[in-house]
């Protein structure tokens, strides 16, 4: 097989090699039909950003399956109410498929609420409930007329394009939670988090650096988040965002409602960390708040550094193959394995942008392979071409990785520690640590093979 | 504090309302069944999200790649029809993944706006983006009826439809249909069979595919399934064995009624007197005599359930899961004095519940048990509220019950997301039922080692 063979004719301008002359990269495509590949849909991006909202219910207008498949699946931690962890659906049925499944919504959401008495309520739309017309917005606004909570549309329809547009469709279910709530006595040095989902508590590491600068931290979308707290977010004065997709559209949206300017942080990896910091005191123009964002880097360099040095030592020279559901996540991925002394030779993205490219491309060495939607064939060829010994993915990647005996680190749902802030950097150097230099691989039949061939 | 600590109330019936399924729908068995065939690809009609989740759920069950490509319908299709996208799909799927079969499911989205799978197969037949040899199969399997299970059986009939012939003359061998069964238990069922020097042409068959060795490479399609060749066969077959009837009874009677190959309905071989039902069946239709081996393994489980049936005594237990593995099991546990006064499965259908009365027998006071519409986890926990059980057996998503209400699990079933390594070991056969024991009695002592006031902590016990 020729390195290139694994590839099909139409995913070819979505393929790149950093270095060598071609056209920029093509993407924000939907998958080639027929392609095994490693994208979910519209609903999917709706349910993963909005999930984390632990005091609402979350309400599946749709086959059992799009409920079961979303139920507890990343753990985005609450330090309260566990109510988003349950799994609540209409389970629609052939008769309602016909007939209409609009009564049995309205019957489900009154169940629902005399049972858990929420904060609110959101109803995501699937495949069949926007194929059969039911109009979700209709029973919703008269659940929330009945109920006197907010109960909120989703429409999240999955085949509505991909899960970016479920990304767009959750910030506007959230959006028009926004605006609704009390905003006395926020602090003029406030802000809301955004797009941080608190896996492994990452939302709380943050909170608590931001909080030790002496900041008033109104909502956090949505990992621990809570409505009240959501409904008096156009109180803040400033937007954190991360993540590259999934929130900058409610940023955008609150700049221009309510003009909240927002900053695209990311809080993985030394640099960045400290950056998101610095931006946020240099924001507020306050010497005190940017002395003690110092003096909190500074704090927590001084114990990572040296912690990471043994790490750093047995890594060099590694190499990392990354594929990841956001391009900006993978910058910072690239930053923090160079950090451990580790090479990124193959990287990737299911839903970045061609500016996302762009900066991948200028971020990574000569002879990177850059790619977008790629699918199993592709990234194995690709790790096998390059000699990979990490692989940084998410759930379908990893049996993968270990089948060809590469060692793994899921940056993605599954991570059960975290990987945010300066203590995720050294959870990171010590995950990486562990899968790469397992004894495991000296048994596997790559690195036998390997070592024969020196 | 109580993970579902919104259960607490008094149960208020519900209509409409579905809390914690205990079932999901239709596609993923699909797709489980046809990755029980060899050198073929699942092929989900429908948009990304359907197939991205069933390859999720089935990796993180089986810890295992899972392969399946999708016509990814965008907007466009929905309003004008997936026959160009299916058409496009089958073209790219032979010349890049090379499969011997794709096998097409459809999902809720492609049934309800009408695809007609056969119609667009025959086209791409016509224009020739079916290679010489290979075949497109499918299955239809809206996930607004039946559930995961149904899907399975569906797909299961469905190589049946496709691919049985009835031959000039009968072949010795029997078929088996397994039902959804984890890998080990269909290596278990054929090492039973070779054991009794009986033939068995066993589909579908995960095993060598959802528990495939390390070697260095990813096997895009692994070793293991049944054969289009084998399959064939099944139309010539001696008579077919179907265990679990919800999962493979379909199958069977789709054989009998194209081949004329008989039928057999047996329950799940889960547990000692529904093996014995299976081994006796083997027996019967090939004609052989039980070997000492299995006779040997038959009389272990006998001595391990003497040993345990002091511990097992009047405890109750509370299952879920798929309707098979449920009645087998329930069995099982009533044979050994245990009491499994709950049931539910989210999977349709009334039969469940005159087969599980039928297999207590009167033994379990108190019993209740409820399947289809709102037989769900929230309502096994209700019950449990009422009234208190000893032990849980069920999937993964008995979790939050068992530690919530301070009660062992036993993992069973499908799906379990959260331990490694069930699939490896099977839970069918005579050493199937010991090991089935030996978890449940471990997970009941490990309880009372941790729980019992100093004083009582026996060494011996």
């Amino acid at each position: 097989m020729t390195r290139d063979d694994a590839i099909l004719d139409e995913r070819r301008a979505q393929v790149l090699r950093n270095g060598a002359d071609g056209p920029a990269m093509a993407c924000g495509k939907t998958s080639a039909a027929g392609s095994v590949s490693q994208r979910a849909c519209v609903f999917c991006g709706s349910r993963v950003v909005l999930y984390p909202i632990a005091d609402a219910v979350h309400l599946v207008h749709g086959p059992v399956g799009c409920a079961v498949y979303t139920w507890d699946i990343r753990g985005a931690l609450s330090s309260g109410p566990q109510l988003h962890r349950n799994s609540f659906c209409t389970d629609l049925q052939e008769t309602d498929v016909i007939h209409g499944g609009e009564k049995k919504l309205t019957r489900c959401l009154r169940e629902l609420v005399t049972t858990y008495r929420p904060n609110a309520a959101f109803v995501y739309s699937t495949c069949i409930a926007g194929i059969i017309g039911d109009d979700i917005g209709a029973v919703c606004r008269k659940a929330t007329a009945e109920y006197g909570i907010p109960v909120i549309p989703v429409m999240s329809e999955g085949f509505k394009g991909t899960k970016k547009d479920g990304y767009r469709a959750a910030c506007e279910a959230l959006a028009s939670l926004i605006g609704t709530g009390d905003t006395t006595g926020i602090s003029p040095h406030s802000i809301n988090i955004l797009g941080e989902f608190n896996i492994a508590g990452e939302t709380w590491i943050i909170r608590d650096y931001l909080t030790a600068m002496g900041i008033n931290v109104v909502a956090t979308m949505t990992g621990d988040g809570r409505v009240p707290d959501i409904r008096r977010a156009h109180g803040a004065k400033l937007n954190l965002v991360q993540c590259s997709g999934s929130m900058v559209h409610l940023a955008k949206e609150m700049e221009s409602r309510y003009g909240i300017p927002f900053k695209r942080v990311s809080y993985f990896g030394i640099e960045d960390m400290s950056q998101a910091l610095y931006d946020v005191a240099e924001f507020f123009g306050d010497a005190p708040m940017l002395r003690r964002a110092q003096e909190l880097v500074h704090r927590e360099l001084t114990a990572l550094l040296p912690a990471l040095r043994d790490y750093r030592r047995d890594l060099t020279g590694r190499r990392a193959a990354i594929y990841v559901g956001g391009a900006f996540k993978a910058f910072s991925l690239v930053r923090a394995l160079r950090h451990l002394g580790m090479q990124t030779v193959v990287v990737g993205s299911q839903t970045g942008n061609a500016d996302d490219y762009r900066q991948l491309k200028e971020l990574c060495d000569p002879g990177t392979i850059i790619v977008d939607d790629s699918n199993p064939v592709e990234l194995a060829a690709f790790v096998r071409e390059k000699g990979v010994d990490l692989f940084i993915g998410g759930v379908k990647e990893r049996p993968i990785a270990y089948k060809l005996g590469i060692g793994f680190c899921d940056h993605n749902h599954e991570r059960k520690r975290a990987l945010a802030g300066f203590v995720g950097m050294l959870n990171f150097a010590r995950e990486v640590h562990a899968t790469v230099t397992s004894p495991v691989w000296n048994y596997v039949p790559r690195r036998r093979r390997l070592q024969e061939a020196v | 504090m109580a993970l579902l600590r919104h259960t607490n109330q008094p149960a208020v019936e519900r209509q409409a309302l579905t809390i914690n399924p205990a079932k999901t729908c239709q596609p993923v068995g699909a797709l489980y069944a046809a990755l029980g065939v060899h050198n073929c690809l699942p092929h989900s009609h429908g948009s990304q999200g359907c197939c991205s989740y069933h390859r999720s759920v089935l990796t993180r069950h089986y810890k295992e790649p899972v392969m399946a490509a999708t016509s990814s319908f965008t907007e466009g299709s929905s309003v004008f029809g997936g026959q160009s996208n299916l058409l496009a799909a089958i073209e790219n799927i032979f010349t890049l993944y090379a499969p011997d079969i794709i096998a097409v499911h459809t999902t809720c989205l492609s049934e309800t706006i009408g695809d007609d799978i056969p119609q667009i197969a025959a086209k791409a037949q016509n224009e020739g983006k079916i290679p010489a040899g290979k075949f497109v199969i499918h299955a239809n399997t809206p996930s607004y009826v039946g559930s995961h299970v149904t899907g399975f059986a569906n797909m299961t009939k469905s190589l049946v439809s496709y691919f049985a012939e009835k031959g000039p003359a009968k072949l010795r061998t029997v078929n088996v249909v397994p039902g959804w069964v984890e890998p080990a238990d269909m290596r278990e069922i054929k090492r039973i069979a070779a054991l009794m020097g009986v033939e068995i042409i066993l589909f579908p068959d995960t095993s060598d595919v959802l528990d495939a060795p390390q070697i260095g490479k990813h096997e895009f399609y692994p070793r293991g399934g049944v054969t289009v060749q084998a399959l064939r066969k099944t139309g010539s077959s001696q008579a077919t064995i179907a265990l679990g009837p919800t999962a493979s009874g379909s199958a069977a009677l789709e054989l009998e009624k194209k081949c004329e190959v008989e039928a057999t309905m047996l329950e799940l071989p889960i547990g000692l007197r529904a093996t014995d039902a299976f081994i006796d069946a083997l027996r019967r239709i090939a004609g052989v005599e039980v070997p000492q081996a299995l006779k040997d393994e038959r009389g272990r489980l006998m001595d391990v359930i003497t040993d345990m049936h002091q511990y097992f005594y009047g405890k109750r237990v509370a299952l879920w899961g798929d309707p098979d593995q449920l009645v087998s099991l329930a069995g099982f546990l009533a044979d050994v004095d245990m009491q499994p006064v709950y049931t539910v499965t989210g999977t349709p259908g009334r039969a469940f519940e005159e087969r599980l009365t039928r297999v207590l027998a009167g033994r379990v006071p108190g019993v209740r048990m409820r399947q289809g519409a709102q037989a769900d986890m929230f309502l096994l926990h209700q019950w449990i509220k009422e009234q208190a059980v000893d032990l849980l057996v069920g999937n993964t998503y008995g979790k939050y019950i068992a530690r919530d209400e301070n009660i062992p699990l036993v993992r069973h079933g499908f799906p379990i997301l959260d331990r490694v390594g069930h699939a490896y070991f099977p839970s069918v056969g005579y050493l199937g039922g010991i090991r089935m024991l030996e978890k449940i009695l471990q997970a009941l002592q490990d309880k009372q080692d941790r729980d019992c006031p100093e004083e009582a902590v026996e060494l011996v016990m």
